[in-house]
């Protein structure tokens, strides 16, 4: 078998084995779908007349759309320190130690994660667009290829953070550890322009929240899916995707060479 | 796999290091296992079995040493190594989320197996390690020696032709333990090379051809278990006296034996035979005293692994008693 086929063979039965955890064990991902899901009914029904008219709209509708692109991305972010902990908990289990010493391909375990995560992210994200379609959000106009492009971005959102996230969780030592470490991933929507724009914020933070990777992934997602002005966000989602993502395989990959404990 | 094996060594290693930071575990370790044979290797805890299995299975590489296992070079063909060989460590390498049939089914789709053979491979190795019953419950519900079976039965999928087994029964109760044993050995009867870790020293008297005692870093003595017994003095005869003067005169009329006044314990060294137990007792008989107590003791495994690795445990005397 070449070794392309001994890949995909082999990840794709990893990917099998942890689709086969996620459907015995949905708590997990679930869990994590209630935060985004709570801070979308809560800026919408608790804060979202003061929000709207904060951006100059007329009722809670234009809070909605400006809410769930960003919402959606923080979907994102939630799944994947899911991803970290279940790295971390099956790097202590013997089986992995047993995959080490069997002649398989060596990076299918992690290519099994990666894109198992990725699946339940966006399966996450359809769950909680969803819900947020059932409370007033639609887009407008989007044409059929805004929406693939808005998928597409979805998908390689989600494969530069599980990558970054199976990294953090490689790193971890135990479950805890894990979740601490992969907290960032949730953190970082709430400092972008997921909530509130941008020039709403002190001027020496507006860089920060500018340039980190979700406010430009977000302010792509609103252009695509709401006919909003994208102009360098468009390039600067894609760059940080790629980026995160090649840093986390590369990450990834040397802490897996390594020789465990 | 198709490279023939020239030398009939299932395992031949010579001159292997390992040194965690500061601390060297292994230095400079020298074995060779035989095609088809139990190889046993013994040791007191924290002597480094665990670390010769797990570099002799690709899981860590050795810093130093020619290491060939079925006949692949460990360094410059691991992958070569992983499909010869079948590990079960010290801890059951079970998917805990899963059943025991998805296990099995795991390892034949990562051995290629098509479909229908992965699944009569699974149900034929369930059924055999007595598990059939238990295959649709996720492996985590297992007792501990169920785990410990459905590991060898997931081990065994590939077919492998040399199997690591790492303390295979530590911490199962004697029912599973003999149960271990007879997998083991119905193993080795199909032509299977078996390199055993225990600290059971009965363990590895009871199933393995050789025998070798790790210490300190290298090889202490390696044998048959025959061999090793031979390695230490301890075969004698203990005589217990409650009569000081009793034990005064049989003590003066056997003077090879050696004395441990305090407790009026003389040992008479002696491999134990008919012909040599009557002639002590002859001259017992014919100096007028009579023991309260006779025992003989035959030496065992236990006696090599203690004067090997330095144990408190062996009696001073017996240490006197040189033959």
């Amino acid at each position: 078998m070449s070794t392309l086929a001994l890949a995909v063979r082999d990840s794709s039965t990893m990917l099998r084995r942890n689709l086969l955890h996620a459907r015995r064990y949905p708590s997990l991902t679930l869990n994590l779908l209630l935060t985004p899901v709570m801070l979308l009914l809560l800026f919408v029904y608790i804060f979202g007349d003061v929000m709207s008219a904060g951006l100059g709209g007329a009722d809670r509708s234009a809070y909605i759309a400006y809410l769930v692109p960003g919402v959606l991305l923080m979907t994102i972010g939630s799944t994947t320190i899911g991803t970290a902990v279940s790295v971390s908990m099956d790097m202590t289990e013997g089986i992995i130690a047993r995959f080490r010493t069997m002649a398989i391909h060596r990076g299918s375990v992690l290519v099994g994660h990666v894109v198992g995560s990725v699946l339940q992210s966006v399966a996450s994200v359809v769950l909680v667009g969803a819900v947020g379609v059932a409370i007033g959000f639609r887009s407008t106009d989007a044409t059929a290829l805004e929406w693939l492009a808005a998928f597409g971005l979805l998908v390689l959102f989600s494969l530069a953070l599980t990558w970054i996230a199976v990294g953090m969780g490689l790193v971890s030592p135990n479950a805890e550890a894990a979740s601490n470490n992969a907290l960032p991933l949730i953190l970082l929507p709430l400092l972008s322009s997921a909530f509130v724009p941008v020039d709403g914020m002190p001027g020496w933070f507006q860089p920060v929240a500018e340039y980190q990777p979700f406010t430009p992934a977000i302010e792509t997602l609103r252009g695509l899916l709401l006919g909003t002005e994208i102009g360098h966000n468009g390039w600067l989602a894609v760059a940080w995707c790629l980026g995160l993502a090649v840093l986390g395989y590369f990450w990834s990959a040397a802490r897996f060479d390594r020789d465990p404990k | 796999m198709g490279e023939p094996l020239m030398t009939g060594l299932a395992i031949a290693v010579h001159g292997l290091r390992k040194s965690y930071g500061d601390k060297v575990v292994l230095d400079g370790v020298d074995l060779t296992v035989p095609e088809g044979t139990i190889f046993s290797l013994l040791g007191p805890n924290g002597a480094g079995k665990t670390t010769v299995v797990k570099i002799l299975s690709t899981l860590v590489t050795a810093d130093a040493g020619d290491l060939r296992v079925g006949g692949h070079d460990l360094a410059a063909d691991p992958q070569a190594v992983r499909a010869a060989i079948g590990v079960t460590g010290q801890f059951s390498a079970v998917d805990g989320l899963i059943t025991g049939e998805e296990n099995m089914l795991l390892m034949a789709d990562l051995h290629h197996l098509s479909k229908r053979e992965g699944r009569r491979v699974a149900a034929e190795l369930l059924e055999r390690f007595d598990l059939a019953e238990a295959a649709k419950r996720p492996a985590s519900t297992y007792s501990g020696g169920m785990k410990r079976r459905l590991d060898i039965a997931m081990t065994l999928v590939g077919e492998p032709r040399i199997i690591f087994l790492d303390e295979p029964t530590t911490g199962l109760d004697p029912r599973s333990r003999h149960g271990m044993w007879q997998i083991i050995r119905e193993l080795v009867s199909g032509g299977v090379t078996v390199f055993l870790t225990t600290q059971y020293l009965e363990e590895a008297d009871e199933l393995a051809d050789r025998i070798a005692v790790l210490h300190d870093g290298g090889i202490a003595a390696e044998g048959t278990a025959e061999e090793l017994k031979q390695i230490v003095p301890g075969g004698h005869v203990r005589l217990r006296f409650t009569d000081p003067a009793g034990y005064r005169s049989a003590a003066s009329a056997l003077d090879a034996a050696s004395r441990d006044d305090e407790s009026l314990v003389l040992q008479v060294p002696s491999d134990g035979s008919q012909r040599e137990l009557r002639a002590l007792l002859d001259r017992l008989d014919s100096a007028g005293v009579e023991a309260d107590g006779l025992t003989v003791h035959t030496p065992d495994l236990d006696d090599v692994f203690f004067a090997l690795t330095g144990g408190a445990a062996v009696p001073a005397q017996s240490k006197e008693t040189v033959r």
